[in-house]
């Protein structure tokens, strides 16, 4: 079974290539059978492989496929392989099975537009290049992956293409993304000339062996890999582009934010943790960037209208979890979250998406309004995943995840209490704006009529992904209840043990009782300000400093103007200035000299034999002056 | 002398089409398709015999060679000879050569047949300038490839075409004497030291040139550098591949930049290796320059063609980088970037060519939109911006790549604010698209989307685009060799170099004196 390996992301790639090609002509049935068909089998042979993998793991926890030597120069020798252990099996199933739902979901969703076909085409390259990240025995194929998937969420975002405001949207995405990813590329080149190999495994054990820690070459590598990672995950400073990713068919932001695409850089750096370790000023910098971001991008959620622009500040917010948990040094419970992260924020996407199709394309969440009787269903599924996001104890997914990277931000030996600080008051801020949607969303009375109710292709995937945000915590119980904990377990043969010294289970018992208190006076202020007493938050809203914190939150914390201002303005000036090349018109100087010599000289030729006498006569003295002086 | 019919067949099938031509187009455009064709089989054929099956371990790099007394009195001979590197370089002038020709079916309508004749002499004389291991004949086909070329612009080109077919002209032909001079100065000294007058590449190699070295290094640097086009030596690019008809614009960027960079692998190495060490920052420096300018030139262009022209800076900037860097994975990349540009690039001219034919404009202000009227010819654009963007699994990230991972063991500034040119490169390469296939419709066209010929051309481009970006073990293999022989000669350079830093000196003197003592 484990030989079928390269089909997982083979198989996507194909049904990319007969859609891109052939697409065009093939009826929708035939397209859509396809498109969903090939992600589907994908996630089949991925939950068969990792069957086989968990009840008999293969020697030494991994599995590799070689398939060919990619580019042989040198030493320089990156083949086409995949790897398979714990931790890319994780991802691998991740990605295929809520991809597929999601591809499942698409089916509907998509089935009036034009381009069809090409979506489906764009999605499964999506999760092509997606598996290919994740199972890259090398860093360079890792990169083909990484490329591939900003590749697709710039296609993905700019669907709609006929409006240039989805094309800016999409640009931004991945030309921001692509700063990053030149920052890796770097970090890449640094690490071939210091270890001659790019090999995954190869520079994991000899970067152990020949780097001290704490050396300037970790430092700079795990740095530049870093950059890589905040682009591709929305991170500070490289977030910006993600809240207007959201210009892309719902589904597109569902693929983007659980599945694909902003977890690489989790992954990344969850799968080169070797460098991380040996540089300790990196990881620290990995847990701030996450404690800074989860904050910030809280802050913005709470501010905005738009019910996808929320979530995708939740997004970058969660992913900031995920970013303090590894910088900590929690690895598998960075891993735990991402897991969770991908089952409820899949699930609110696809459901946010299914009322705005519902409701004639409205985004702005304050027009919606009662939509809990109008589209139950959505609601039910909705209010857990949303229950999942804010982390509502016990029932829910979110909370067992969450709670785990809360006690490690303190407990961890490279935590603090300034990072569970950062940590507990962003779970405050993402009870209130969670908790803000669904009320504003779903309560009070109706603004707006369904027109439709969704199909069984929308529901089933809804339900499926509920399901999962409910039941997805249970693998990785506290101490508190039980200490059931086969998922960090199964973690544990990739990714190391958190570096933690001891403490009594009355002392996590009291960290969750705050982390619980926290989130349910979080729903609480929500309840009040957004349902019950609307004119409070109206009123702060109105007040001076309310407003301007407001606008503050609203645009992002201004990063977008500070990006204008400093950087695109001025390339964009320059460029236009220099437009027609100054060099070239250094040349046409050059140039016009010669043509005034020419029109200089040409005035001598006056066909007047007198003053051609006159100036042989003039060189003539010239010359024997010349010959007589010197 | 099957190099020779690779040059012969080409030139016969020029004066053939300029004939017949005159009484049927259909004649040139056949007869120009059955030469360069056979060229290609040839070519092709040529490198099955010698790559297929055969040990990639192999030392001796030289294929095959022909040679024969032209002027003994003067030391020329006629000497051809192939290795892997000008054997990938004829095969791409074989198949862009097939495909200009094809292209221009409908395009060009006017002195049907004395175009033919000029597209097949560039043919020749790029062929010519691939295989001749003799000065005096590389000058004179380097001369073949650009009259002709001056004409096709002149005569086929677009609004400014004699502006920018002088311009063309003068900057070659200046470079060109510049390298002249070098080639004589090259020449007597060699005669000075061993009384022999040659032009011979073999017996010009090793020779000790002393102080003299810079100056006729660089005479030969100049010279490629213009054709590169390096910063700064970049303006004709802009006017000659805007004005020129498409055919002319394709085998520009796609061959005729890439003589510029084969005469530096060719000659500036290997006849100079110390002044090309010590140029080599100075080199690199121009490389990053010309990758970032080129690239910032591009985005600020309205007119399609113009932009695309200057990326082909931006991208042989990147091929100049990675010749001095003088490492074999740079090398490798520069032979791959030169290969898969000539592709991408020589595409995106065809797009272009072809939108303007139908279209009779190129001002991106009044295009957008237009992926809803041409979705395929819109699907192909995008396939080969993202190309020109070095998006893995297309040769041009393979070469991108090796480029920067060999330069990086160079020179590691460099080759950081070089891999900057990778951001600039994803913006001009997304504003075509934005500009021209996305966004709101500005003008209503309606024009044909791609038809058959088109699809096919197309077709065989993106399949040898995938194909080496997934596996080019058959370009690097080919390679391999040369670019091994290369680098021996330049380490054991070095080694000489290193020992006797002293002794160096001390011949360039005697050089000096030697010439005192003739003018004596």
């Amino acid at each position: 079974m484990l030989s079928l390996l390269w089909l997982v992301p083979a198989i996507p790639y194909f049904s990319f290539a007969i859609l891109a090609v052939f697409g065009k002509r093939m009826p929708k049935s035939v397209s859509g059978l396809l498109g969903v068909g090939s992600v589907g089998i994908s996630a089949v042979i991925s939950v068969l492989i990792g069957i086989q993998f968990i009840s008999s793991p293969p020697e030494g926890d991994l599995f590799l496929q070689r398939l060919w030597t990619w580019i042989g120069v040198g030493n320089f020798q990156p083949e086409i392989a995949f790897h398979l252990d714990a931790l890319s099996l994780l991802m691998m199933l991740v990605v295929t099975i809520v991809g597929f739902l999601i591809h499942l979901y698409s089916w509907e969703f998509m089935e009036d537009d034009e381009g069809f076909s090409r979506f489906f085409a764009y999605m499964n390259l999506f999760v092509g290049s997606m598996l290919t990240l994740v199972l890259a025995n090398n860093l360079v194929l890792l990169y083909l992956g990484w490329e591939g998937v900003g590749l697709c969420s710039y296609l993905l975002i700019g669907f709609w293409y006929k409006d240039s405001y989805n094309g800016a949207a999409a640009r931004k995405a991945f030309i921001t993304t692509r700063v990053g990813d030149t920052a890796m590329a770097i970090g890449l080149f640094l690490l071939f000339w210091n270890l001659g190999s790019l090999d995954i495994q190869e520079v994991m054990s000899s970067a152990s062996m020949q780097w001290g820690t704490g050396s300037g070459i970790a430092l700079a590598v795990a740095l530049l890999l870093l950059g890589g990672a905040v682009g591709k995950s929305a991170q500070l400073p490289l977030q910006v582009w993600l809240p207007d990713a959201m210009a892309g068919p719902s589904p597109v932001s569902a693929l983007i934010h659980a599945a694909t695409m902003v977890t690489a850089g989790v992954y990344l750096i969850a799968r080169t943790h070797v460098i991380f370790d040996l540089a300790p000023i990196a990881q620290a910098a990995v847990a701030i960037v996450g404690a800074a971001t989860l904050l910030i991008a809280g802050f913005s959620a709470l501010k905005q209208h738009d019910i996808k622009r929320v979530l995708a500040y939740s997004t970058i917010s969660q992913i900031g979890y995920m970013f303090l948990a590894l910088g900590v040094g929690a690895y598998s419970a960075a891993m735990f979250h991402f897991m969770t992260h991908a089952f409820f924020k899949a699930l609110l996407f696809l459901g946010a998406g299914a009322l705005i199709m519902c409701l004639h394309h409205e985004h702005n969440m304050f027009k919606m309004g009662g939509m809990r009787k109008q589209l139950p269903l959505t609601f039910w599924t909705f209010l857990i995943g949303s229950g999942a996001l804010a982390a509502v104890p016990l029932i829910t997914a979110g909370f067992y995840s969450k709670d785990l990277i809360l006690w490690r931000a303190w407990t961890s030996d490279s935590g603090s209490p300034i990072l569970w600080l950062a940590g507990i008051v962003g779970a405050f801020i993402t009870a209130v704006y969670t908790f803000r949607m669904v009320f504003v969303t779903f309560f009070g009375e109706s603004k707006m009529q369904a027109d439709r109710k969704p199909g069984v292709r929308i529901s089933v995937p809804l339900v499926a992904l509920a399901i999962l945000a409910l039941i997805g915590g249970f693998i990785e119980m506290p101490h508190t209840l039980g200490h059931f904990a086969p998922f960090s377990k199964f973690m544990h043969s990739v990714l190391p043990e958190v570096h933690a010294g001891q403490y009594s289970i009355s002392a996590e018992l009291l960290f969750q009782i705050i982390a619980v208190v926290i989130t349910l006076s979080g729903i609480l202020i929500a309840y009040i300000f957004y349902y019950r007493k609307p004119e409070l938050s109206a009123n702060v809203a109105k007040s001076g400093i309310g407003t301007v914190l407001g606008r503050f939150f609203y645009s992002g914390w201004g990063f977008d103007w500070l990006y204008y201002t400093f950087l695109v303005g001025p390339f964009v000036w320059i460029a236009r200035v220099n437009k027609k090349d100054i060099i070239d018109f250094i040349y046409t100087i050059i140039a016009m000299i010669c043509q005034i010599f020419n029109f200089i000289f040409r005035q001598t030729q006056t066909g007047r034999v007198r003053s051609y006498a006159a100036g042989i006569a003039f060189g003539a003295i010239v010359i024997i002056a010349i010959v007589m002086f010197t | 002398m099957i190099l020779v019919w690779l040059i012969v067949i080409p030139m016969a099938a020029g004066l053939l089409a300029w004939i017949f031509g005159k009484s049927s187009n259909l004649f040139a455009r056949w007869i120009s398709v059955l030469g360069i064709g056979i060229d290609l089989v040839i070519s092709i054929w040529l490198w099955i015999q010698h790559f297929a099956g055969v040990d990639p371990s192999r030392t001796e790099s030289w294929l095959v060679q022909i040679k024969a007394s032209w002027i003994p009195d003067l030391g020329i001979t006629f000497h051809l000879a192939i290795d892997g590197i000008s054997l990938l370089l004829i095969i791409l002038t074989a198949l862009l050569g097939l495909i200009s020709v094809i292209i221009s079916w409908t395009e060009i309508q006017r002195r049907v047949a004395f175009f033919h004749f000029n597209i097949m002499w560039i043919l020749a004389g790029i062929l010519g300038v691939f295989m001749a291991m003799d000065l005096f004949l590389f000058y004179f086909f380097w001369e073949m490839m650009l009259i002709p070329m001056y004409f096709l612009i002149g005569i086929w080109g677009h609004a400014n075409r004699r502006y920018a077919a002088i311009k063309f002209f003068i900057f070659t032909q200046a470079s060109g004497l510049l390298m002249l001079l070098s080639i004589l100065g090259l020449y007597f000294i060699h005669h000075s030291q061993t009384g022999v007058y040659t032009y011979n590449y073999f017996d010009l190699l090793g020779t000790s040139l002393g102080g003299a070295s810079r100056f006729l290094m660089l005479g030969f640097f100049v010279a490629f550098a213009v054709k590169l086009p390096a910063f700064p030596f970049h303006p004709w690019l802009a006017d000659a591949h805007t004005e020129a008809p498409t055919a002319g614009s394709v085998i520009l960027a796609g061959l005729l930049l890439k003589t510029g960079a084969y005469g530096i692998i060719r000659f500036v190495l290997p006849l100079f290796p110390e002044a090309s060490m010590e140029i080599a920052t100075l080199a690199m420096i121009l490389g990053v320059i010309s990758i970032i300018y080129g690239a910032i030139l591009a985005f600020a262009q309205t007119d399609l063609k113009r932009l695309i022209a200057y990326t082909s800076v931006s991208h042989m900037g990147f091929v100049l980088l990675a010749l001095f860097a003088f490492n074999e994975q740079a090398t490798q990349g520069a032979i791959m970037q030169m290969i898969c540009h000539g592709l991408s690039t020589g595409a995106l001219f065809i797009l272009v060519g072809r939108m303007q034919e139908l279209m009779h404009t190129r001002d991106m202000d009044r295009m957008g939109g237009m992926w809803q009227n041409v979705p395929r010819m819109s699907g192909v654009a995008m396939f080969f911006a993202l190309a020109s963007l070095g998006l893995p699994g297309m040769g041009n990230f393979v070469g991108e790549f090796l480029i920067l991972i060999g330069s990086f063991q160079a020179n590691k500034v460099i080759t950081i604010i070089a891999a900057s040119g990778l951001v600039f490169a994803a913006i001009y390469s997304l504003w075509i698209i934005q500009r021209v296939f996305h966004g709101e419709q500005r003008e209503e066209w309606k024009i044909p989307d791609l038809r058959a010929r088109f699809i096919g051309v197309f077709a065989v481009m993106i399949i040898i685009l995938v194909v080496l970006g997934l596996y080019p073990r058959p370009v690097i293999d080919t390679a391999k060799p040369s670019i091994d022989t290369m680098q021996k000669n330049m380490e054991a350079n070095m080694q000489i170099d290193l020992e006797s830093s002293g002794t160096a000196n001390l011949s360039s003197d005697d050089w000096m004196i030697g010439v005192e003592s003739e003018r004596d």
